[in-house]
């Protein structure tokens, strides 16, 4: 079936496909490193698109499957020399057992009280791996070098990562695509625009929610156990951080609501702004320098403040009201 | 007395007045949330703000830390009205993640405009109260004096809402924002200004804080989680509830580390986040409307 959209998801997969090649084509560390960083922000935010952008259940928290995910993985590894590859399903996997669970109940919450039940339950899981010895409590885990010897050295080992990671990445945006124009992904945006209407006209909205929760679960918890891989230690504050949780929603906003490729731009041209502003050299005005890197969090809130008031649709919904050819091609 | 029952009834004071504390900040976040139906997401930010409010005062300008709160108190109202125009208004009427996110916005620029002014080094207000005596029980008299304000604060917010002709508009716009306006209210004034007075509840707690524990620009993020779980557990939009939800998660924090139970023995402190947590999203579960019930 060859409709402008599929042709569209090719075109996609096919230019995040050649830029994650770029780093082993120039063979450059520096290079790999950012655009890990940027895949991994595309999966998480597409990830948190699924449940939040089709069903319309803003997920605050989404970043406990990450960090679930991580733990889970970290620990295969680290205990058992499980291979990344399987810790990396396994700890996608147990992300979504935990979505599964708490699903049915958390999502007959609506609105804001979803969304504090879903800071609640990563603040929670949070201080409990904070006081769980198994998984290191407060100090979290590190490797032991002898980890990375399976792969051939550390070196390898991480080249090795960021290949699962392009193949991840591609998967969760055929998976995003696929969801989006499925029979599925129609009852979740039915539940979306009104969720008694749609209960009404047949769909099981409990059913379809928890499925939506679920699937959206196992990407961000497959990218945690490929991330914490990479830094080659895990520790409760940085796996459960609520910023990054949140930094998700902004890149989901900024590139559009809903969209396939609203998440992939939002999250590439936040990350791209951030470590800008990151490496930007200060600048002297005379009286005061100003350090660019101090004002990230601040940029940041700028954005989210200016697209919330003024562009609610972000950039994809933007054009797709401007230029209606393009309605038949973005999706 | 038996030193078990002291060390109980030593922590169960501080839990108490902890709770009072607790409790404005929570106040500030229920009225917001009763009155507009909006999750203030940056109230951890303006606890901060307050902190540091009370602790410029006394390092650069040499305030009494007290005068410092009152300061502190104006400054915060004034901001939360600016707030609510610059980052709220526009969006009143949008489904909830609309204002969820734009309260979010002005939270990280908070933050990040006060982290690169303060740095994340630890801080500390330098007050001294001296301590009373009770028995054998000593309490310090930094904490009697927050717990105090904050009561004396509530009772003021109580009279403001219940015996005043604003705060009777203020509850008029909680219940029924368009019957309010036709019977002549100017709601935006009125939204903004219970705005400014959430805001200020939240920046008054931050101060008092600040006079008893030590604190960072990003100290607030706790608090304001702490809060949540308060307005969740006395019912969202209502401020009594919220108070009485203060003096629980107080009590609770002041008991659990002394308890001694069956079978586990104590809980080591490091759990009583846990457990808070956990509470919180089980109460939202089972009681989404509060443990009491109450509305505005």
């Amino acid at each position: 079936m060859k409709t402008p959209q599929s042709r569209f998801l090719g075109i996609v997969l096919l230019v995040i496909a050649l830029v994650g090649l770029l780093p082993i084509v120039f063979n450059s560390p520096t290079m790999r490193e950012e655009v890990f960083l940027i895949l991994m922000l595309i999966v998480l935010a597409s990830s948190v698109n699924i449940i939040m952008g089709y069903t319309g259940y803003v997920s605050f928290g989404h970043i406990v499957f990450f960090g679930l995910g991580g733990y889970v993985a970290f620990y295969l590894m680290q205990t058992f020399q499980v291979h990344l590859v399987l810790a990396t399903v396994a700890g996608g996997l147990v992300a979504s057992a935990f979505a599964f669970l708490l699903g049915t109940p958390v999502l007959r919450l609506r609105g804001a009280y979803f969304a504090l039940a879903t800071i609640g339950i990563n603040e929670a899981v949070r201080t409990f791996v904070n006081n769980f010895e198994p998984f290191g409590g407060s100090v979290g885990m590190f490797f032991n070098f002898s980890v990375y010897d399976a792969y051939g050295g550390a070196a390898n080992a991480l080249w090795f990562t960021y290949d699962v990671l392009i193949v991840v990445t591609l998967l969760t945006i055929a998976a995003s695509f696929w969801i989006k124009k499925s029979k599925f992904g129609l009852g979740l945006m039915a539940i979306r625009e009104d969720q008694d209407a749609a209960q009404v006209l047949g769909i099981n909205a409990a059913r379809y929610k928890v499925r939506a929760f679920t699937i959206s679960a196992f990407f961000s918890g497959a990218v945690g156990a490929l991330f914490f891989f990479k830094n080659g230690i895990i520790e409760p504050n940085i796996a459960f951080d609520l910023v990054r949780s949140i930094e998700g929603l902004v890149m989901v906003m900024l590139g559009g609501f809903g969209t396939v490729i609203g998440p992939v731009i939002g999250a590439a041209v936040y990350e791209l702004l951030r470590s800008t502003l990151i490496t930007a050299p200060p600048l002297n005005l005379g009286f005061t320098i100003i350090e660019f890197s101090n004002f990230h969090l601040f940029i940041a809130g700028f954005l989210l403040l200016l697209i919330v008031l003024f562009v609610t649709s972000g950039a994809v919904g933007l054009l797709r009201q401007r230029v209606p050819v393009l309605r038949r091609y973005l999706e | 007395m038996d030193p078990n029952l002291q060390a109980l009834l030593a922590s169960l004071i501080d839990g108490l007045m902890l709770g009072f504390i607790y409790g404005i900040a929570a106040m500030g976040l229920t009225l917001i949330f009763g009155v507009m139906r909006v999750v203030n997401l940056s109230h951890g930010a303006v606890i901060a703000l307050g902190m540091f409010g009370v602790y410029i005062g006394t390092t650069s300008f040499g305030l009494n830390p007290y005068l410092g709160l009152v300061l502190v108190l104006a400054l915060g109202l004034g901001f939360g009205i600016v707030m609510y125009f610059v980052s709220i208004h526009r969006v009143i009427d949008a489904p909830e993640l609309t204002t969820l996110l734009a309260t979010y916005a002005a939270d990280l620029m908070i933050i990040g405009l006060g982290t690169a002014a303060f740095t994340t080094t630890q801080r500390a207000v330098d007050v001294n109260l001296g301590t009373f005596q009770a028995g054998a029980i000593t309490i310090l008299g930094t904490r009697v004096a927050a717990a105090l304000i904050a009561g004396l604060m509530t009772a003021g917010l109580y009279l403001f809402l219940y015996r005043t002709h604003i705060g009777k508009s203020i509850r008029a716009v909680a219940n029924n924002r368009s019957a309010a306006e036709l019977m002549g209210i100017n709601t935006t004034w009125v939204l903004a200004l219970s705005f400014g007075i959430g805001i200020m509840l939240a920046a008054v707690s931050g101060g008092l804080i600040a006079t008893i524990l030590s604190f960072t620009i990003l100290s607030g993020s706790a608090f304001q989680l702490k809060s949540f779980v308060i307005v969740v557990l006395g019912g969202l939009g209502s401020p009594t509830g919220a108070l009485l939800g203060g003096i629980i998660l107080g009590l609770l924090e002041g008991l659990i580390p002394v308890i001694r139970l069956p079978l586990i023995g104590s809980i080591p402190f490091g759990w009583v986040p846990v457990i808070e947590y956990v509470f919180f999203v089980l109460i939202l579960l089972v009681r989404p409307k509060g443990l009491l019930g109450a509305r505005a």
